[in-house]
């Protein structure tokens, strides 16, 4: 480690060089030192928007932050470049430290254009590039007020969105005649105008801001436009376009290009020896470039240069955009304009379902040069890579794949870039799949990391794995060629009430321990019946069979329910008095309850007598069905608490109590952000806010840990309700067994998004009939195990044997340890280990 | 041969089991769809439990099977042979119906 590198600015394209060059260079020549002028690490600029709405900060980390913790590199956040020094081969910080360099490449990215306009300085008015920036934006916005962007660009557009999802009434100003006029044509653009405002976003194109007005209390009041509109609002954002940060060409003696930005060659290099500058701060040979991939192109040919691999250059740049709004597809790639000699353009629009397709060829129509999608861009990616190739299919086919023809990943030369954000081809793709390394997109992207970027590229790795003819089959097991969701929906339309008649029409054979419970829970979701009536009880696997946890040495456990963990002295002492009673052992559990273990079977309906006397009922720790939700003290004791989180922890488990899913749910609800009741870790979890409530989904511990992600925040008590009925109604309906919320979110392309759309925005129209499902559950519920106490035939199973009910099953020995039972040691005829290898996913509850 | 009654057959519900104790040993007791009746071991080979008149019964491939309610693995109703592991076998038991009642045989 004898040489420093030093890299001014921490965003993307800067983090990027720094994981490469320290990939790349397992000598460890390069000490480096990176200045970035943020409080924060870089993060995930072009997933900015979610910040607004969902994300949490932490949320836009990018990968690779390990490389913080190596001692090579030396991260300074806060800090900013104040001077380069050439001469002596220096950086002045605004910190005052001066540092040496052998090695600087400058990454400086952007700042958002400020259009000189009288008021465009005044309080109120806000740009669009860092977390900042948001936390302002949000901090100032309104519900129900209007809000203004000046610019109708790609970013333009996101932050009108932005404001939307903050419940403000966003207008847009663009000066050109149509939205993102540097991406889509005239026919295009006349679609994406009515697409937006059908959004609820006002579109003025063809006007500027004149004048931004100061209201009594010195910030912005209204907003007059070159058409004479005058719109009252107090928060304004400029998006109407980017400048190169190159503050620093001066004391650097750095040459600009002519539109800004520091002027570099091919490789990335400065005039000055040993100086680079990459991102969107490079104007390579005289441009720059506004996109995340041609910076990424660019860190990886300077890394190579550093790392002695030779003179890698930046190759051009791949200009292809799509628009990340919900419900607005827009995709421009290649001469979207046709601007090339003798182009030729085949258009389609559909006014009635509102899209628009362009291709542009060249001129003898064999090649594809570019295109526009609007409306529908679903076939974006597989267009995009196609650009300067020959046309595999006639256009019409490729636009319309659906109508038969060559569309689809088939058409693509195994060259083309599927993903463009990690520059990974179709050859490498089909590499790893036909390798074996990779059976599903979760594993192409660890092999490949394609997809791990903005994420358009994930249904073509769907594609891929399709044509390779990896069969992701779907059946339950060998008597049900189908899942779980679509044995749903088969129940649910056909009315089907058995198991017996639903295998004899969709299925074959008499069924199994896989498909019989997974039945039994559709059964249960669809029902009021008792989970033991008559065949129903057949098909239950052994816990829910005798509604406790079967233990190894073949006794149960008994979990009666603790509504968020609130419980009377009294009741704790019916519960220690029983388990002396029965000689049970005791354990509190993680899920802030009480355990009681060792019952034989012959004892669980006296335990549970006494138990339902003392008004416990069932804590389904045998179901796959609610389990608990957690609770904090929240205001009722704790002094930071600003909601009641244990009444409405109570109030959730009692509502949600006896839900049957496709796997366990659990929940959580903590009084503030402290977070004591660790709603994150659960499929559910719910955080106090000084409003009301943030919701979070998809969260578990578990074999594969997951944080719950932001599912809509600040709800009153009621929305919150309405929005988790939706949530656990649609995953109970949709997902596969054994799913739990993470894993089924993730299934979706969109994941969060969609969940977001169908729960929070109704985009399917089934928000209704989700409401009404869950009041059905909730009406019909009753306690399980009170049930069974009353029902002479149910209680006629609860024996040891059927010819000595009383008689304890002479294989069941307990030993002591700490004072209380413990199941004695067995002695196995056959090693334990040996038979059907399952996956622990497959332990009954 | 030595038949001892064990229940009615209506104390043996289709596609269920039950447990039985004969001569000290103890039994699962299974009726199929096909409403045949078998007797197997009640004791989980694999973890030495007394459950497997608690497991799901079902096919494989035809054949008619109980799975472990501990692992999961599979046995022959028929033979007691283990479906996924060739070397473990469950003892089988002499079953049959009369008037209306199931009994076994021990030895
Ligand atoms: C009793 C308890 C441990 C304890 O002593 O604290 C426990 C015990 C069992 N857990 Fe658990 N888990 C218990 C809390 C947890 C927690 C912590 C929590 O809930 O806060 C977790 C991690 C959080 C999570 O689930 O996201 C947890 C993750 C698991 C998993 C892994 C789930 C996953 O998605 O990967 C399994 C296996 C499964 O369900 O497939 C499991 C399965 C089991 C089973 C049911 C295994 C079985 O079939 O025998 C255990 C039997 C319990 C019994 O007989 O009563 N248990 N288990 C806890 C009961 C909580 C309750 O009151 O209901
Ligand atoms: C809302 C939004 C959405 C976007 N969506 C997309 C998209 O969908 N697709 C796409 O390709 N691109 C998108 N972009 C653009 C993309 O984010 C940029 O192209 C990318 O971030 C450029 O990376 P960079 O490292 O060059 O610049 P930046 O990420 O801006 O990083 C530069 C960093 O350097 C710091 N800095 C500047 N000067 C100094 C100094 N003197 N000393 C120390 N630090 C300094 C800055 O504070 C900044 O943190 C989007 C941008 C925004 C704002
Ligand atoms: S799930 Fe883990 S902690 Fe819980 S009982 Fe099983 S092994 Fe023990
Ligand atoms: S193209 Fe962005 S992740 Fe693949």
């Amino acid at each position: 480690m004898n040489r420093t590198l030093v890299v001014i600015g921490h965003g993307m394209v800067g983090h990027r060089l720094v994981e490469e060059v320290r990939e790349r260079d397992p000598e460890r020549h390069w000490r480096i030192v990176v200045l970035g002028e943020e409080p924060i690490p870089a993060y995930d600029r072009v997933g900015l928007s979610a910040y607004m709405t969902e994300a949490a900060a932490e949320e836009l980390v990018l990968s690779g932050q390990e490389v913080h913790r190596d001692e090579r590199v030396r991260l300074c956040t806060g800090v900013g470049a104040e001077r380069v020094d050439p001469q002596a081969s220096t950086v002045l910080t605004t910190d005052g430290e001066s540092i040496h360099y052998d090695a600087l490449v400058l990454a400086t990215g952007s700042r958002p254009f400020v259009p000189p306009v009288e008021g465009a300085e005044l309080p109120g008015c806000h740009v669009y590039r860092t977390l900042d920036d948001l936390d302002g934006i949000r901090a100032a916005s309104e519900t129900g007020a209007e809000g203004v962007v000046v610019g109708g660009g790609l970013l333009g557009l996101e932050a009108a969105d932005a404001l939307r999802e903050l419940g403000m009434r966003p207008h847009v100003v663009e000066l050109a005649p149509r939205l993102m006029p540097v991406q889509v044509d005239e026919g295009g653009g006349a679609v994406l105008g009515r697409l937006v405002g059908e959004l609820g976003i006002e579109v003025h194109t063809g006007a500027a801001v004149d004048s931004v007005h100061k209201g009594p209390h010195g910030g912005v009041s209204a907003v007059s436009l070159t058409d004479g509109t005058v719109i009252y609002t107090d928060l304004l954002v400029f998006s109407a376009g980017i400048r190169p940060r190159d503050e620093l060409a001066e004391s650097a003696g750095l040459e600009r290009g002519q539109r800004g930005g520091y002027l570099v060659d091919n490789g990335c290099r400065t005039g000055q020896p040993g100086v680079w500058a990459i991102g969107e701060c490079a104007a390579v040979d005289g441009r720059c470039h506004g996109l995340v991939a041609p910076g990424y192109q660019m860190a990886s040919a300077v890394a190579d240069q550093l790392t002695g691999r030779g003179d890698t250059e930046f190759g051009g740049a791949d200009e292809a955009t799509k628009l990340k709004l919900v419900g607005v597809d827009v995709a421009s790639f290649g001469d979207a304009h046709g601007r090339s000699d003798g182009a030729l353009e085949v258009t389609y629009a559909n006014n009635a379902a509102g899209t628009y397709a362009k291709l542009v060829l060249d001129d003898d129509a064999s090649t594809l040069l570019g295109g526009v999608l609007v409306g529908d861009a679903e076939t974006y990616n597989t267009l995009r890579p196609l650009v300067g190739k020959p046309l595999p299919a006639a256009p019409e086919q490729l636009l319309f794949p659906d109508a038969g023809g060559g569309g689809g990943t088939g058409a693509l030369p195994d060259d083309a870039t599927v993903c463009s954000c990690h520059n990974v081809s179709k050859a490498d793709i089909a590499g790893v799949i036909s390798s074996g390394r990779a059976e599903d997109v979760a594993a192409i992207k660890s092999c490949t990391k394609a997809g791990t970027g903005c994420g358009s590229c994930v249904p073509m790795l769907k594609g891929l794995l399709d044509e390779a003819g990896v069969v992701t089959s779907n059946a339950l097991c060998e008597h049900f060629p189908r899942s779980r969701s679509e044995l749903f929906e088969i129940v649910r339309a056909t009315g089907v009430e058995s198991f017996s008649e639903l295998i004899s029409r969709y299925g074959t054979g008499r069924g199994c321990d896989i498909c019989k419970p997974a039945v039994a829970s559709i059964l249960a979701g669809l029902s009021d019946a008792h989970i033991l009536d008559d065949e129903q009880a057949t098909l239950q696997d052994t816990n829910d069979r005798f509604l406790a946890n079967m233990q190894r040495n073949g006794t149960y456990s008994v979990v009666p329910r603790v509504p968020a963990g609130e419980i009377t002295p009294d009741k704790l002492i019916t519960l220690g008095q029983v388990a002396t009673e029965f000689g049970l052992y005791t354990k509190i559990t993680g899920g802030q309850r009480v355990d009681m273990f060792g019952a034989r079977v012959e004892q669980l309906p006296e335990i549970w007598r006494r138990l339902v006397d003392a008004g416990f009922e069932s804590g389904h720790a045998y179901g796959k069905a609610l389990r608990t939700v957690k609770s904090c003290v929240g205001t009722d004791w704790c002094r930071f608490g600003v909601q009641d989180s244990v009444s409405m922890a109570v109030r959730l488990e009692l509502r949600y109590r006896g839900l049957r899913a496709p796997h366990k749910i659990k929940a959580g609800v903590s009084g503030c952000a402290r977070e004591c009741a660790e709603a994150r870790s659960k499929d559910f979890g719910v955080i106090a806010t000084e409003k009301g409530w943030n919701l979070y989904v998809g969260g578990n511990g578990g074999f594969a840990p997951r944080h719950a992600g932001l599912l809509a925040s600040d709800l009153d008590d009621e929305r919150l309700v309405v929005l988790l009925d939706r949530f656990l109604m649609f995953y109970v309906r949709t997902a596969e067994r054994l799913q739990r919320t993470a894993g089924w979110i993730e299934s979706f392309d969109s994941g969060l998004e969609h969940v977001r759309a169908v729960v929070v925005d109704d985009v399917l129209g089934i928000a209704s009939d989700l409401e009404e499902a869950m009041a059905r559950h909730i009406a019909d519920y009753t306690d399980e195990w009170a049930a069974v106490l009353g029902d002479g035939e149910k209680l006629s199973r609860f024996v040891s044997f059927v010819n000595a009910p009383e008689a304890p099953d002479p294989t069941i020995e307990f030993t002591e340890e700490r004072g209380q039972i413990r199941p004695a040691p067995i002695d196995l005829p056959t090693p334990a280990a040996r038979g059907r290898e399952f996956s622990s996913e497959e332990v009954s509850a | 041969m030595n038949w001892q009654r064990i229940c009615s057959e209506s104390d043996l519900p289709t596609e269920f089991g039950v447990a039985a104790l004969v001569d000290g040993h103890t039994v699962a007791v299974f009726r199929t769809a096909a409403d045949e009746v078998y007797a197997l071991g009640n004791v989980d080979p694999f973890s030495g439990a007394g459950v497997i008149s608690r497991g799901i019964v079902g096919d494989r491939d035809g054949e008619p099977t109980v799975s472990s309610p501990m692992h999961k693995q599979a046995f022959s109703l028929r033979s007691g042979q283990c479906l996924d592991d060739p070397e473990t076998r469950l003892p089988t038991y002499p079953v049959r119906r009369r008037a209306e009642t199931i009994e076994i045989a021990t030895s």
